[in-house]
């Protein structure tokens, strides 16, 4: 695990420190001794597939759930004993939907806004401009059951931040929501880190989505923390470019191709994947290797990494394996029940 | 204080939301008064009481009102548990007590509403008149009803993780309660084995206050079911906020 923060002055305390955070539900180990702190003002990713534990971290951060053993202090206060001034601390938006629909969105902000104890003026100053945010407030006296899903996700977000928490928890924000809102909330979650300096903690599948926005992304797989570093880090960790083979002998090739400047070669069914440094210098050495050894070669595609390959090559598998389409349909399901 | 006003306004506001919910749940009651009421009225006289069946009756049916809304508003927790809103409440700095006694309030709010549609529905069908005094009386027991079992349905809606064991509470418990108590027929005519259980029934002192305060008469002490039915009503909460610290969203 490597901190980009390198500077030799004293920093300011982390928003969040985590010291062998472990949750256990009977045999199952869901979370399991991780470690990270987070420095005040950071956009910080929890990235990894179904079942990695990232709800289970983030419920056990906010006070939802008791951790098993190890701590953590959220903007210096203890998780466990200290739940009230935590609670003081953060906001959070859940996965599952956590508004009332039988109330409008201004009466779900003002009893939001009540139960943080914001007082009366202030309060009603507070959703309106918020509810502006996040473009509903025009539907403000709408029922939230009349809304749609991007419509409530946006809402969700705006309560989270009602009574101006340091630290916010988002929980896979904009699973299930278009191209379009979710570019649309990327912008908004960016500009509010970058205003008021609030420190952001999300989970997410969406490789794009942790690339894009955070500072630091930790890889989370089978409760445990596989890597951490900056998305770039990440990406140059595994090789500087990635060529990708097919071909109907990939055995033959991933045997073949031995030389010092290929940092790694996985293959994953029927395909070659090749991380070196350098690849347009390499590309007519492999080929020609290829061809001389008289294997075919079916495609052959040249790129930079992304965080999908980070995952692989961290996991050993694609994080799109375990379905984000699955989890999608999940939820909508879920939400379908509810009428 | 301003946390329980919050969860009870957002209760009393919900309930007074649900149109359906509470014209719906006017109907059973309504039934029952206008069918046993004038089917009886003739042939049951009540030792101890002038007026006929139907006098007798509206009390009670008016206390199973009160029952089943409150019962039920306290069951809605499973709702917010099950849909989610339960615990963005829980993440805010709020003691689960405020919000229990605030939904309990807010509860019983409701269920004094429902019992008071229908006590002027009742005086239309055929309650005789009664003075101011004996108004407020019987609304402050209504008060007492709707806390005692708010309180029961969150007690209840804590322990239970999703809506299957709803039906047999709803048939066992309610049932149980209501046809333990007097509201249907008088309580010194119920054979000694069932007594006890009559006796037992915090709904049972519920009725006879408010039939005290409707009728005059009542066969139990009004001050022996003030005391009992706020004993009943405080334990009650004790045992809700208890089961409700300890529920996990
Ligand atoms: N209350 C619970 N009881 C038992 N097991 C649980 C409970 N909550 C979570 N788990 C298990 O813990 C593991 C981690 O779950 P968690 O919800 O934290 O995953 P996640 O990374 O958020 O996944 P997803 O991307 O699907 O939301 C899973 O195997 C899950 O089944
Ligand atoms: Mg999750």
């Amino acid at each position: 695990m490597s901190h980009s923060n390198t500077s030799g002055r004293a920093d300011p305390p982390p928003a969040i420190e985590v010291r062998n955070l472990t949750k256990a539900f009977g045999d199952l180990v869901a979370v399991d001794k991780i470690s990270f702190s987070i420095a005040s003002g950071e956009i910080f990713g929890l990235l990894g597939p179904n079942g990695a534990g990232k709800t289970t971290t983030i419920s056990m951060l906010a006070t939802i759930q008791r951790p098993t053993s190890g701590t953590a202090t959220i903007n210096g206060y203890d998780i466990v004993g200290q739940e009230d001034d935590v609670r003081r601390s953060i906001g959070i938006v859940f996965q599952e939907q956590s508004l009332d629909e039988e109330l409008t969105a201004y009466e779900n902000m003002d009893f939001h806004g009540r139960l943080y104890r914001i007082s009366g003026e202030e309060r009603r100053r507070r959703i309106d401009e918020l509810l502006t945010l996040v473009g509903l407030s025009d539907r403000k006296n709408s029922l939230v059951k009349t809304y749609s899903g991007g419509m409530r996700r946006r809402l969700e977000i705006a309560r989270g931040l009602l009574h101006e928490p340091k630290i916010l928890f988002l929980d896979e924000p904009t699973l299930g929501l278009d191209p379009q809102t979710r570019n649309h909330l990327w912008e908004y979650i960016a500009r509010l880190n970058e205003e008021k300096g609030i420190t952001i903690i999300l989970t997410t599948h969406y490789m794009e989505e942790a690339d894009r926005l955070c500072d630091r992304v930790a890889i989370i797989d089978r409760g445990t923390i596989v890597v951490l570093d900056t998305a770039e880090n990440l990406k140059n960790s595994i090789g500087g470019d990635i060529v990708t083979i097919t071909s109907p002998d990939p055995d033959a090739i991933a045997g073949l191709l031995t030389a010092p400047w290929i940092s790694a070669i996985e293959q994953h069914d029927g395909s070659v994947t090749i991380h070196l440094q350098e690849a347009d210098r390499h590309i007519p050495g492999i080929v020609t290797a290829i061809h001389q050894s008289g294997i075919g070669i079916t495609s052959l595609s040249v790129r930079k990494p992304t965080l999908e390959d980070v995952f692989l090559h961290y996991t050993g598998r694609t994080i799109r394996d375990e379905g984000a389409d699955s989890k999608e349909s999940m939820r909508m399901a879920h939400r379908a029940r509810r009428r | 204080m301003d946390i329980v006003y919050t969860i009870w306004l957002r209760s009393v506001r919900l309930y007074l939301r649900s149109k359906s919910r509470i014209i719906g749940s006017l109907g059973m009651p309504l039934f029952l008064m206008l069918v046993l009421g004038f089917g009886l009225d003739a042939v049951v006289q009540i030792p101890g009481m002038e007026e006929g069946y139907m006098d007798f009756l509206i009390p009670g049916i008016v206390a199973m009102s009160v029952l089943f809304t409150s019962i039920f508003s306290g069951i809605q927790i499973i709702w917010d548990k099950r849909f989610g809103f339960l615990k963005a409440t829980l993440v805010a700095p709020v003691s689960r007590l405020e919000i229990m006694i605030g939904q309990t309030l807010g509860g019983a709010t409701a269920a004094v509403i429902q019992g008071l549609i229908l006590m002027v529905l009742a005086l239309l069908i055929g309650l005789h008149p009664i003075s101011i005094t004996g108004f407020l009386i019987a609304i402050g027991f209504m008060a007492l009803i709707g806390v005692t079992f708010t309180a029961l349905g969150i007690a209840i809606a804590s322990r239970m993780e999703d809506m299957h064991g709803f039906q047999l509470i709803m048939n066992f418990i309610i049932f149980l309660i209501f046809g333990l108590s007097g509201a249907l027929f008088p309580i010194d005519g119920v054979p000694d084995y069932i007594r006890p259980l009559t006796l037992a029934d915090p709904l049972t002192y519920g009725v006879e206050g408010i039939r005290y305060g409707l009728s005059g008469t009542a066969q139990i002490h009004p001050l022996t079911c003030l005391v009992v039915l706020a004993a009943s009503a405080a334990l009650m909460i004790v045992v809700g906020a208890y089961l409700f610290r300890k529920i996990e969203s």
